[in-house]
């Protein structure tokens, strides 16, 4: 009974997106329709310049976004698990949370005002672009670090920290040879979460870029409610086989780290 | 130091934006750019509250608040029912088995959630795979009206959220202590029983996180209704868009969002609470 719910609710996940895969080796033109196999959707997935224009641009940003986060959410956690009781502790948890929860539109339109006004008063930015899109998914990204990090550190033994320093190791030697290694798989998994997180957003992306500055699923939004070509499907392939090559990654690290 | 850091972010990227979209609210269009006169200016105030009359004129917002609140409890109620029961089968499987269980749940999702929805286009429109297969089968002679309906949204909706319920729900009945079910059962509770008494209360914090993880995003939606649902359908995250994007009404989406923003408080304060109180 279980299992079958269990299969039931795996089956609805994939059908849609197995189908979208499929049918990327299909000769037609029109998109989910059998035209006989084909690899011809790659080609031409490969000849795309804007498509792959928009996609190098994600990865870049997306690489940016997730080690600025990753920054700023080790301190968030850092914080929230180590400075106990300080004054303005209740804002900072809730304001350290609040990008988790926040409606997308609201957290566009947000960090849109702030770059106007900012604009308005300094003359920076100039313009919006990658480097808007950039502060913006760092400050997406922070939150789920920060969420990570901190479990982390409350999981950790605390005499480890103290017998190095006990040894005579300075506060941030024993941060860079004792914390630092025992909570890294937080950070690899928070840098990885932030990244996947700016690789598919669509709605803040939206609000703080400019023209010239089209990300990858902005791009896929702005074609696809015309109607799509079977581009899309060999795009999605191509995405799966990335994932799929990342969680394998993914789970090899975590094998390591135990 | 640290500290000043994490303040620094905090107040430059969260808090700050979210003062100046509710201090917008009180702000005029302008046909300048950008397209706004902000609320305070050299001279001091020069507000004005023509935003938010806007917002109270007639009811169509008022509407549109309704269905996007009654859109985001039905897509949380439905992604908690199934959620639940995956997250059981995936609790229950072997320990060696889960992570690859819960990596199924998630790999779907790296296709990209644009691409993820063109497959529901896919599916669902007039000469789409489903009407194809029945019309072949002959079940239908014509199209059945499947796409851009609220079935269409509400099936995109439980399919790009269920995993935010699945997880915290899984994590939470993996961690559960069997023990207390096998008592439950040793004393002659029937499964049903085991589960209503024993199981259900205690994941019933997970579960209210996972609703409101869901319901509190579901809210202010936007892609989602833009690529499946009925056009006329007004939500309030496209309202938002649209006035940002297509009216350039700036004061009147940020005054939206600032009523969106008052509706989503209270489950916004029970998620933290909830979510801290792990």
């Amino acid at each position: 009974m279980r299992r079958a719910l269990l299969t039931l609710g795996l089956l609805f996940l994939w059908a849609p997106v197995l189908l979208l895969a499929a049918y990327a080796f299909s000769d037609s033109r029109t998109p989910f329709e059998w035209g006989g196999f084909s690899l011809r959707w790659f080609g031409a997935l490969a000849r795309n310049e804007r498509i792959l224009e928009a996609a190098w641009l994600s990865l870049r940003v997306g690489m940016a976004a997730a080690s600025l986060a990753t920054l700023l959410g080790l301190a968030l956690g850092w914080v929230l698990a180590r400075h106990g009781p300080f004054v303005g502790r209740p804002v900072f948890g809730a304001l350290a949370g609040a990008p988790l929860v926040l409606p997308e539109v609201v957290t566009g339109l947000a960090l849109l005002l702030l770059f106007v006004g900012l604009q308005a008063l300094t003359g920076w930015p100039s313009q919006r672009g990658a480097v808007t899109v950039w502060l913006a998914h760092s400050a997406l990204g922070m939150a789920y670090v920060a969420v990570l990090v901190q479990a982390r550190l409350a999981a950790l033994d605390p005499r480890l920290e103290e017998a190095a320093a006990d040894l005579g190791a300075t506060s941030f030697v024993t941060f860079r040879t004792v914390t630092l290694p025992l909570i890294w798989p937080s950070l690899a998994a928070g840098w990885l979460l932030a990244f996947t997180l700016s690789l598919d957003d669509v709605v803040v992306a939206s609000f703080v870029s400019g023209p010239g500055a089209t990300t990858l699923p902005v791009y896929l939004f702005s074609q696809l409610r015309l109607g799509m070509t079977p581009e899309a499907n060999a795009l999605a392939v191509v995405l799966l086989g990335f994932a799929s090559l990342a969680g394998a990654v993914a789970w090899a690290i975590r094998g390591r780290a135990g | 130091m640290t500290r000043g850091l994490a303040w620094l972010a905090l107040l430059g990227l969260v808090a700050t934006p979210l003062a100046i979209v509710i201090g917008m609210g009180f702000g005029t269009p302008d046909s300048g750019v950008p397209p706004v006169i902000p609320p305070i200016g050299r001279d001091g105030w020069q507000g004005s509250l023509e935003a938010w009359g806007l917002i109270f004129e007639d009811s169509f917002y008022l509407d549109t608040f309704l269905r996007s609140l009654r859109l985001a409890s039905v897509t949380a109620a439905l992604c908690l029912v199934l959620g639940f029961a995956m997250a059981m089968g995936i609790a229950s499987a072997p320990p060696g088995r889960q992570p690859l269980l819960l990596a199924l749940v998630l790999l779907p999702f790296w296709t990209g959630f644009v691409l993820r929805l063109t497959a529901w286009v896919g599916l669902l429109r007039d000469n789409g795979w489903i009407n194809g297969v029945l019309m072949q089968l002959g079940v239908i002679a014509e199209p059945l009206p499947l796409l851009y309906s609220d079935g269409a949204l509400l099936l995109g909706m439980v399919h790009s959220y269920l995993p935010f319920a699945v997880l915290p729900l899984t994590a939470a009945l993996a961690k559960r202590d069997l023990s207390l079910e096998e008592a439950a059962a040793d004393l002659g509770a029937r499964p049903a029983t085991v589960f209503a008494t024993v199981t259900l209360p205690l994941a019933a914090p997970a579960a209210a996180a996972a609703f409101l993880l869901v319901f509190i995003p579901a809210a202010g939606e936007v892609v989602i209704p833009e690529m499946l649902g009925a056009p006329d359908s007004m939500l309030i995250g496209r309202a938002i868009w649209g006035e940002f994007f297509q009216t350039r009404d700036w004061p009147a989406a940020a005054a939206l969002s600032t009523a969106l923003l008052a509706l989503l408080l209270v489950p916004i304060a029970l998620y933290q609470r909830l979510s801290v109180a792990k």
